[in-house]
């Protein structure tokens, strides 16, 4: 083990600022991060032993327990559930002889839950040894635990076949599906990677190629909408030892799944776009962090920069511009969704707890390691070669005046057609719908839980930045799904469960009004509950990040749109009650001292 | 000084060096505005969210934001004043603060904030987590039920070589703060007794003496939290 870590630890130069790619190392070669790592580790970097843990107990897909031969991830979106997850969990509970949270004691198989992992439109699905099975059957299940019982190699429990697209390359030999639904600017097949590289920068200057990145208004298409003209100035003109282009591939927004299909199918495209980004802004750095749950994808994606780098689009002197040099390393997260907030994503890539920082400074004038960077999304940095390759001008021409060009969207849930879907801004919810052949729809989630929740009175409305922004998740539900309980309630939980708990707000304002919202759903709420609710979630807007400013957004967006649901559920011959239920919490000293009080009902 | 700037903060005029921090440009200025996890000469880290003000419609924490010239900021509203016991309450809920019986009593700014915030019963409910007491050092006890992660302890309390005493484990609604288990054997007393100092609360305790004052003389016995900044 020792001798692991120290080659792991010199792999990476000593140095603290690739913890993260230390963790997940060991915690490949080894199944999880022992004691005897931790100590090792925090010697050889001048670390205390708690210090590495603090970064270590952030992520989850560290562990510094044995999680199993076999680690099977079970995906918990409300999408999971819709399409059998309860039977798919009961079927790897049965068969192992386990219970989601436990390892079985010879150390084969862990079963654990994990917040959504990109693959809404072919659920239930799991990760297991980092490799994504789809389309889960309880038979299926059965048929793998039989085979991790027989200590199969995790290849031979592949058994389907790949999926589409480019899934089925030797490299990726993923049963995933990029489900192209349709197709646009960034996913058409017209574009041949390399071309604004070879035949349009040459004559451009950097400036220049900010001028039509200004001048075609794109916004940034993660969600905060963000002008990507003015980000590159900005960081151009900020003083800085290095500028660095960082590509934000952590999509963890429950429902989305766009970035996982541009990554498979257009990799070139996103990564010709950072090298552009690097000549705008006069960065040579590139980094694509992406999740974890994406790690079925790295010998693909290496794949693919090597081949670029052997191209000559990307080292030095690319394109015979002297002095223009590029290159793009890849940097994994560990499972933690906040770190999709770009100052975040900035810390893990520092080898630190994914905590937002404090702005300012914002990340252009002072970003990785300190130095100006910029942090676009996947889908900015592909639909940015298109735009320089054909003028922002002529971009404008695509979508609306204030949301111009196209948006690729992870549409999932009630449908008959999931998938990705390409369309221009300022396309409605209702054409939207009839597109993927939704029927009977009760309400969509726009924008993941962090967005809005609507009804079917608001599917006039289009989507943009100025009426529904969407960083691009649609969830449909039907008419028969219980909005409050299956997905309210376990959108206030993945908000829970994903919040750093650094400010006070986000750490405990989300708790505080899910136990209301529990309390409601046992029905023991009362009138004032709700207002009580729409008060509280306001102080969430005092967080430091999009997180905490969102995180009651599943409760105040349904109580908004959906208050009939809440209130049918109050008493209504009550208008106080405080939720106690006497019995329950005396239960365990009734058990200790082996007697049962006598309580007098009213 | 040349450097000197405007602001208002509640429409007072205001005047302070830029590039200094609301919190500290507004006491130069005699106006307090409430901290927890900020500490003088600190590199600031806005996690209790006490601080914040509304800045052109924007909340933002005057620990971590620089005063800008004809910045106009409000702090004393209705709004932000109640913002500000709803964060009081929630720290209070969310751990296990029995005033009576800590040893801080008095000298906590937790306690202190709460009683110039006139907070009564708080409107959201307990929790009652069930927390660990850490007294496995022989020099400190970290007591978990009172702290509220202002992570004083984790910025100041460091060794010789930068390393920290203190750090966070886990995230979220399980976030702890949690003393390394080596070093915490080793910490000598000057570093534990400071430690204590900068707790907020009475969540890092030095074993054997407690302290030196008797409650009725301590520091936010007589006056509230925050009357020392006067003009």
């Amino acid at each position: 083990m020792e001798n692991t870590v120290k080659q792991i630890v010199e792999k990476y130069n000593t140095n603290r600022n690739r913890l993260m790619d230390m963790l997940i190392d060991i915690q490949e070669a080894e199944g999880y991060i022992s004691r005897n790592a931790i100590a090792t580790l925090s010697q050889l970097l001048d670390m205390s032993q708690a210090d590495v843990e603090q970064t270590l107990s952030f992520y989850h897909f560290f562990s510094s327990k044995p999680r199993g031969k076999y680690v099977v991830y079970l995906n918990n979106s409300p999408v999971a559930y819709m399409f059998g997850r309860e039977a798919i969990k009961e079927a790897f509970e049965k068969s192992a002889g386990i219970k989601f949270g436990e390892v079985t004691s010879d150390g084969r198989i862990g079963l654990f839950d994990t917040s959504c992992i990109g693959m809404n439109d072919q659920e239930p699905a799991a990760i297991i040894n980092n490799m994504v099975f789809t389309r889960l059957t309880p038979y299926r299940v059965r048929e793998l635990v039989k085979m991790m019982k027989e200590d199969k190699p995790i290849e031979e429990l592949r058994k389907e076949s790949f999926g589409d697209g480019k899934n089925y390359l030797p490299s990726l030999r993923s049963m995933v599906s990029s489900n192209i639904r349709r197709k646009g600017m960034i996913l058409s097949d017209d574009y041949h990677y390399g071309t604004v590289i070879r035949e349009k920068l040459p004559a451009m200057s950097p400036e220049s190629v900010i001028g039509e990145i200004k001048h075609s208004s794109i916004r940034g298409r993660g969600g905060a909408g963000f002008p990507t003209g003015l980000k590159w100035e900005f960081c151009r003109r900020a003083k800085g030892e290095k500028h660095y282009v960082v590509c934000n591939a952590d999509e963890g927004e429950p429902g989305t799944f766009k970035d996982r299909v541009i990554l498979t199918e257009k990799p070139e495209l996103v990564f010709e776009g950072m090298a552009l980004a690097g000549y705008a802004i006069g960065g040579e750095e590139g980094i694509l962090y992406i999740r974890y749950e994406y790690r079925y994808m790295k010998d693909y994606l290496e794949e693919v920069l090597h081949k670029m780098r052997k191209e000559g689009l990307l080292g030095t002197n690319i394109s015979g511009i002297e002095g223009f040099n590029f290159d793009i390393r890849i940097q994994f997260g560990a499972g933690a969704y906040v770190c999709g907030e770009e100052s975040a994503l900035l810390e893990s890539l520092e080898g630190k707890r994914g905590e937002p920082r404090d702005k300012p400074p914002f990340p252009v004038e002072k970003g990785y390691l300190g130095c100006p960077t910029i942090i676009n999304n996947v889908e900015t940095f592909a639909t940015a070669v298109r735009i320089v390759q054909n003028g922002g001008e002529w971009f404008t021409q695509f979508g609306t005046d204030d949301s111009t060009g196209t948006k690729i969207l992870s549409i999932s849930g009630d449908c008959m057609f999931p998938g990705v879907y390409e369309v221009n801004w300022g396309f409605n919810v209702e054409d939207m719908l009839d597109m993927v052949g939704a029927y009977d729809v009760q309400a969509v989630q726009v924008g993941g839980p962090s967005g809005t929740l609507i009804g079917p009175d608001e599917f006039h409305r289009t989507l943009g930045y100025s009426d529904l922004s969407t960083g691009g998740s649609m969830i449909i539900f039907g008419k028969q799904r219980n909005l409050l309980r299956d997905v309210v309630v376990n959108f206030m939980e993945f908000f829970i469960e994903e919040s750093c708990g650094s400010c006070s707000t986000c750490r405990n304002m989300t708790q505080v009004m899910n136990t209301k919202l529990k309390k409601i759903l046992a029905g023991k709420g009362v009138a004032k509950d709700l207002k009580d609710l729409q008060e509280w979630g306001r102080v969430l807007n005092a967080s430091r990040c999009g997180l905490g400013q969102t995180a009651a957004n599943p409760i105040i967006s349904s109580l908004k749109n959906f208050r009939p649901l809440y209130e049918a559920l109050l008493q209504k011959d009550k208008d106080f009650d405080e939720g106690f239920d006497l019995e329950k919490s005396v239960q365990a000293s009734c058990n200790f001292v082996g007697r049962v009080p006598v309580f007098n009902h009213h | 000084m040349s450097n000197l700037i405007k602001f208002k903060i509640d429409g007072k005029e205001c005047m302070a060096e830029a590039g200094k921090f609301i919190v500290d440009a507004a006491a130069d200025n005699g106006i307090y505005i409430p901290t927890l996890c900020n500490m003088k000469g600190v590199k600031p880290k806005g996690a209790c969210r006490i601080c914040s003000v509304r800045i052109n419609g924007r909340l933002m924490t005057s620990c971590t934001t620089p005063v800008t010239d004809g910045m106009e900021i409000e702090s004393n509203s209705a709004e932000i004043q109640d913002l500000r016991k709803s964060i009081i309450e929630l720290l209070f809920v969310s751990g296990n603060h029995f005033c009576p019986a800590c040893e801080k009593s008095g000298n906590c700014e937790l306690q202190a904030l709460a009683y110039r915030y006139q907070m009564m019963v708080p409107r959201y409910p307990y929790e009652f987590p069930m927390k660990p007491v850490d007294a496995s050092s022989p020099r400190i006890i970290k007591d978990q039920n009172r702290c509220i992660f202002c992570k004083r302890c984790i910025k100041t309390i460091k060794d010789k070589n930068g390393r920290s005493y203190f750090v966070f484990r886990n995230r979220g609604h399980k976030l702890e703060v949690v003393l390394d288990e080596e070093m915490g054997k080793t910490i000598d007393i000057a570093t534990a007794h400071l430690a204590m100092e900068n707790c907020p609360v009475g969540s890092i305790l030095v074993k054997e003496k407690g302290f030196d004052t008797p409650i009725g003389k301590r520091k936010f016995d007589k006056e509230p939290i925050g009357s020392d900044i006067k003009l």
